[in-house]
């Protein structure tokens, strides 16, 4: 390093490295990861949240909770925001974890068409 | 791609309890479960909570893990990490008194909810073998500040207006020391850590070392700028082989990252830094002593003045800062010191690390600001004394301070209050005392560790501790006088005023301060023979209660002395009462054996 420009810009690429431990989001999003979830294909879906997230720089933190209640609905996405409010979103697929990521985190608008509501 | 971090501990204390184990078997099984791509395990310093370790912590579900095994494993993967149930059985919670729910948020359990972590605020949340960990967490941001936007001079003013005082023991102003060493003129001058922790019961520097060892290597070329030095040394005892392996690395990674060395960041600064390792000497921990030693000669202190600011290290201008107080240092260049000053109270800024031990629920490394209570830290955040016992006494400042008992639980704690009551901030050792230890014992383990540390160079300390150790071992044997209390008290105000250094000066504290709060104690000791507290085995002896004895011969069985009557065989065959168990005194060695078997509470000690 040859300068505090050099630091701060090596600081930058650490912070990404670090960064699953960092608690202090936005939101957070939870994927049923339970048999049930697991069946219904929340795998990949629980992989696509974290590459769009990481690649996106989203501020969210992702995990995985165990069976929700609502094995009928899997693959299950719960979306936390800072003061609690819970946004529940069902039979999500890859393509639509990155539609609610770009709507819901990016945003901050709930994107009502895969919410548990919708479908009831 | 990674989305679990799962923290293990690897200080010294969860490293015994086989944490390192934990770490092998995570990696051994994560690609059972095809998660290697997606949990990484790193190896963190020291989260305070020993008792309870070792502890392992899963991000970003910030769920913290106790008394984790090595077959626990498996069942946190295949639970936790792949199907997003938490281990319940391991995981720490807490009880909220008011509303009697379950806490598990771990900032809000009772043991953290009144800590402060500045000194410890990278410990358990960073792999410290890792420099890019530590510059993620602003790592070496002050150590930039300093050499680009402030003079040596601006740096001392904002250490010595953050009010920072130093925390190995005597609270001497940081600030001041620097401004002594900077005001000197010389050619070369030296900057060292003092990592001789030498106090029974404290480890709070080792955790530090351990946890975040960047903090101290850039602490110290912060001092090394703002007096003036290019020279850094550690001086850390070799005993902590793990804090040593770190630092180690942390050099290693800070000069290849141009972080120490010549022109450091582009401005001409040159630092470079040295381990020394002592070999364990309490004595070392005197900055006189240290240098020497560092220096190559015996490790023995040497008068003052010349103070080692004017001449210290190769007889060039020279400070010594102690772990935690570098600890410190870069947080108040990067937040200014008002941020720091805001803590703490009138005359003692900040916070202060304690290692909590002895007769206490949660033994450990507890972090609160400056102004705390003793009540706060021994019942809140440590959980009072364990098994229902009643708290005595509290000692602090290891052999070179006091102790402090009910009345002064409510005391905030700072440099001066603690002076005051008759102790001293010492390096941080609490150990807890409850209604089972004897203060005549704890004045005489004390004075009994300091003549094996005195370094013999001056008499009053050499001979004068002696002295007084052969009469606590005395009083302690049931053959003391009350013309020992005067001799005790004589001795002990000589060798304060005439001892060389530190060591000496403070030896007799503890004896003083037990005779002060608890010479009742030592008056049964002397007068009545008895030991109050059933410690000394001379003064006490174990007996069976008739009534509630039924002879079933458990005790003699576990007697290692054959101390304990036999069971009669003929009783039995003859269908009668089997006779109580009696306990033969001459034979009897004191081991408390037969207490421990004993399941009908029938043997006891008086």
């Amino acid at each position: 390093m040859k300068s505090l420009a050099d630091l701060i810009k090596l600081r930058e690429e650490a912070q990404k490295k670090v960064d699953v431990r960092e608690t202090n989001k936005d939101y957070r999003v939870v994927v049923g990861m339970a048999t049930c979830g697991i069946a219904a294909g929340a795998r990949p879906v629980l992989n696509k949240l974290v590459e769009e997230v990481s690649a996106n720089d989203y501020s969210c933190t992702v995990t995985q909770t165990g069976c929700i209640g609502l094995c009928v609905y899997e693959p299950i996405v719960e979306v936390f925001d800072k003061d609690g409010g819970k946004t529940t979103y069902v039979h999500v697929n890859p393509e639509k974890a990155k539609e609610i990521l770009e709507s819901h985190i990016k945003e901050g608008k709930i994107l009502e068409k895969y919410t548990i509501d919708a479908v009831k | 791609m990674e989305r679990i971090n799962v923290m293990v501990c690897a200080g010294t204390g969860c490293t015994s309890s086989n944490s390192a184990g934990l770490v092998e078997k995570f990696n051994e099984l994560l690609p059972k479960y095809e998660l290697e791509k997606e949990v990484k395990v790193i190896k963190t310093g020291c989260f305070g909570l020993c008792q309870k370790g070792p502890i392992v912590a899963v991000y970003p579900d910030k769920v913290f893990y106790s008394h984790v095994k090595v077959d626990d494993v498996e069942r946190i993967i295949s639970e936790h990490l792949y199907k997003g149930r938490v281990v319940k059985e391991l995981e720490i919670t807490d009880i909220d008194e008011a509303t009697k729910e379950k806490i598990v948020d771990i900032d809000k359990i009772k043991f953290y909810a009144k800590q402060k972590r500045i000194a410890l605020r990278n410990c358990g949340v960073i792999n410290p073998e890792d420099i890019m960990e530590y510059i993620a967490k602003d790592g070496y941001m002050a150590l930039g500040k300093a050499l680009t936007e402030m003079t040596p001079q601006q740096v001392i003013d904002e250490i010595l207006k953050s009010g920072l005082r130093g925390r190995g023991g005597a609270g001497f102003p940081t600030g001041k020391k620097w401004q002594f060493a900077a005001d000197q003129k010389s050619d070369e001058k030296y900057v060292i850590c003092n990592a001789d922790e030498g106090d029974p019961g404290a480890f709070m520097d080792r955790s530090i070392l351990e946890g975040d060892p960047h903090a101290i290597v850039e602490a110290l070329a912060i001092a090394g700028y703002a007096i003036g030095a290019n020279h850094g040394y550690i001086y850390i005892r070799a005993e902590y082989p793990i804090a040593v392996e770190r630092l180690n690395i942390a050099i290693k990674q800070a000069t290849e990252n141009g972080l120490l060395g010549k022109n450091i960041l582009g401005t001409g600064f040159d630092f470079e830094l040295e381990l020394r390792l002592g070999a364990g000497a309490f004595v070392c921990g005197e900055e006189t002593a240290l240098i020497q030693s560092i220096e190559g000669k015996r490790g023995m202190p040497v008068t003052k003045p010349p103070f080692p600011a004017v001449s210290g290290v190769w007889g060039k201008p020279t400070i010594i800062n102690n772990v935690e107080t570098l600890a410190n240092v870069a947080q108040i260049i990067l937040k200014g010191a008002d941020w720091f000053s805001s803590i703490g109270t009138e005359r003692s800024k900040g916070t202060k690390v304690f290692a909590l031990g002895g007769k206490i629920t949660n033994t450990g490394l507890v972090e609160i600001p400056m102004g705390t209570t003793l009540r706060e830290i021994i019942y809140e955040i440590g959980g009072g004394c364990p098994n229902n016992k009643n708290f005595k006494a509290v000692q602090t400042g290891g052999p070179s301070g006091g102790c402090l008992t009910e009345k002064e639980l409510d005391t905030p704690i700072d440099f001066d209050n603690l002076v005051e009551a008759g102790s001293m901030m010492g390096s941080g050792g609490m150990i807890v005392l409850d209604e089972d230890n004897c203060m005549v014992d704890v004045a005489r383990f004390y004075m009994d560790f300091i003549v094996d540390e005195s370094c013999g160079k001056c008499s009053p300390c050499r001979i004068g501790t002696k002295r007084m150790l052969e009469i606590l071992t005395k009083i302690c044997d049931g053959k003391g006088t009350m013309e020992d209390l005067d001799e005790l008290e004589s001795l002990a105000a000589n060798i304060k005023s005439n001892a060389l250094c530190g060591l000496g000066q403070t030896a007799p504290n503890p004896v003083l301060s037990t005779l002060a709060h608890f010479r009742d104690e030592y008056i049964a000791h002397i007068v009545d023979k008895k030991c109050p507290a059933h410690v000394c085995k001379n003064l006490m002896q174990y007996v069976i209660d008739k009534d509630k004895c039924f002879g079933c011969g458990m005790c003699a069985k576990g007697c290692p002395a054959d101390a304990i009557s036999k069971i009669v065989p003929e009783y039995i065959a003859e269908g009668k009462k089997l006779p109580a168990m009696v306990i033969d005194q001459n034979k009897c060695i004191k081991c408390g054996a037969c207490i421990a078997t004993c399941k009908f509470n029938a043997i006891s000690k008086e």
